[in-house]
């Protein structure tokens, strides 16, 4: 996998130059085993930490490749195999426990979701999942309408996002994460929410982005949106990297394991 | 050295999620500070959406309280109760809920904000630098009520009422240090978050809410130079000293608690960098 292009100056993005570094990544989550937070008493359990259940889970066991620009990589594999965990990794927010991720930019995920109140309008959801990705007032007004415009909400903008249908806040979502120019962008299980119409506008939406600068990562269970969009594919298995190469091998290899 | 490190440093990439130094941390933090403020300001908002009085809880709240402990410590102390009692409490009460809010909001700050922790890449000091601006946010329409409650009662406005605004200042200060720490402690210790209502009683009955405590002190002198350290104690007796025309301004406690919100700033914003990698996982 180190086969390298001709050294080039750090800036301007060259075609095959590395953007994102995984080298044996490893990471476990700890957790109360209950899940709970209480029991009468615990108080207590300050003092006595130990003594609570702290599980391990070994979510990613060793995970290396490398990302090189212009590329569109589809991530694949059965729940709970470690594909979400894997993007966390790379866009920092899971911090491995072993092992470590190289970026040449802080990877964006399309995870606005949580910075969203439902109480409040899509428009002042608008702004504060802007400022939560880290644009400039400025910038999102330059890309309010834009935004109004891409999720085709503009009747409903001034109304709580808890009165929104889940299609409804799903593009709101969609909308506001990709309106940031990303030169990495981690796209999870985005793509199969609306409808048939949504659906065409937000692949284009991706195409774009790629053709910009990015190199995109694709999360999903479709492998026919995978197909589409990826150029390549990285099939995970309970942690373990089961493979990586193109699209169309990687897909029939891994229908036939199913 | 792998040849992944080799590779990532021959074009320049950089380790992610890697903590950043101290100084370019709090730079991020400044750069996230429209974030910081719509995130207190729309908290606020969405806060009073579900309740059809909306704002006016800001105010109903610290009211029905000062009058729950201004009644039961009314009857209790009937004797012994300090001078200008209604202002005295009412002053007690108000600025306690400032404190108590900073630190419960700031234990939650990251254990209830996981999944925004889980998808956003921002500095996390954020989360509890936001609840506290929106405890300040939501403490400047009672203090407007306090000062009106006490004028009220008898008190006169005086240019001295200005020593109200470094006073906020510094409990500001104060209390986001307390926050900083209290957010990153029950990151590790889950537990706590349910153990700090009784650290805030314990704060409250300490410190001098509804009775004075320098008539207790008068039995145990030797407690008076430890006791005349606490933090809210200073608080609460500038400010009665500032408002309350019956009592003085203890200056040499602005002293103490200016190194007392220095201190606690400065060890809550180390103590809450220094883990800044881990919010992610231990969750």
């Amino acid at each position: 996998m180190a086969e390298r292009a001709e050294h080039t100056p750090m800036d301007g993005v060259e075609k095959d130059q590395p953007i994102v570094i995984c080298d044996e990544v490893h990471v476990e989550y700890r957790t109360l085993s209950t899940g709970k937070r209480i029991t009468p008493g615990s108080a207590t359990g300050i003092l006595q930490r130990g003594g609570r259940k702290l599980q391990t889970v070994h979510a990613l066991k060793g995970v290396s490749f490398v990302a090189r620009a212009n590329e569109s990589i589809g991530i694949i594999g059965t729940n709970g195999s470690g594909k979400s965990t894997l993007m966390r990794t790379i866009t920092g927010l899971t911090p491995p426990s072993r092992g470590a991720v190289y970026a040449k930019s802080r990877p964006n995920l399309l995870g606005v979701g949580a910075a969203l109140m439902s109480d409040l309008s899509g428009s002042r959801n608008i702004i504060l999942g802007g400022l939560a990705m880290g644009l400039t007032r400025e910038e999102i007004e330059s890309k309010y309408d834009e935004i109004v415009e891409f999720t085709g909400l503009r009747e409903f903008i001034d109304m709580p996002m808890r009165t929104y249908s889940s299609g409804m806040s799903a593009r709101l979502k969609f909308g506001i994460a990709t309106a940031a120019q990303h030169e990495i962008l981690i796209v999870d299980e985005a793509l199969s929410v609306g409808d048939r119409d949504f659906q065409k506008r937000s692949e284009a939406r991706i195409r774009e982005i790629r053709e910009a600068a990015g190199t995109v990562f694709l999360v999903s269970h479709s492998m026919r949106s995978i197909r589409d969009t990826c150029n390549r594919t990285i099939w995970i298995e309970k942690g373990v990297l089961r493979a990586d190469g193109d699209t169309k091998d990687v897909v029939k290899e891994y229908e036939k394991h199913k | 050295m792998s040849k992944s490190s080799e590779l990532a440093e021959e074009y320049g990439l950089a380790r992610v999620g890697a903590r950043p130094s101290l100084p370019s941390y709090l730079k991020q933090v400044w750069e996230r500070r429209d974030f910081t403020l719509s995130l207190a300001r729309y908290r606020i908002q969405s806060e009073n959406e579900r309740n059809r009085l909306g704002m006016a809880w800001v105010l109903l709240r610290p009211i029905f309280s000062a009058c729950v402990y201004g009644l039961v410590f009314g009857f209790i102390l009937a004797g012994s109760r300090p001078p200008n009692f209604v202002s005295f409490v009412v002053i007690g009460v108000f600025l306690l809920e400032f404190f108590n809010s900073s630190m419960n909001g700031g234990s939650k700050a990251i254990i209830s904000n996981s999944s925004l922790v889980q998808s956003l890449p921002f500095p996390r000091m954020v989360l509890p630098l936001a609840k506290v601006l929106e405890c300040l946010l939501n403490f400047m329409p009672t203090l407007l009520l306090m000062v009106a409650i006490t004028t009220f009662n008898g008190a006169r406005p005086n240019l001295q009422w200005l020593l109200f605004i470094p006073l906020i200042v510094l409990f500001t200060i104060f209390n986001t240090g307390v926050a900083l720490i209290f957010a990153r402690l029950t990151v590790h210790f889950r537990d706590l978050s349910q153990f700090i209502p009784f650290v805030s009683r314990m704060i409250f009955y300490t410190s001098g809410v509804f009775f004075d405590p320098s008539r207790i002190l008068k039995n145990f002198p030797e407690w008076e130079p430890v006791y005349n350290w606490h933090p809210l104690h200073n608080v609460l007796s500038i400010a009665r000293g500032i408002l309350l025309p019956d009592y003085d301004i203890p200056w040499h406690f602005w002293g103490q608690f200016a190194i007392w919100a220095v201190v606690i700033l400065v060890i809550g914003v180390v103590f809450f960098w220094k883990a800044e990698e881990r919010y992610g996982r231990e969750s």
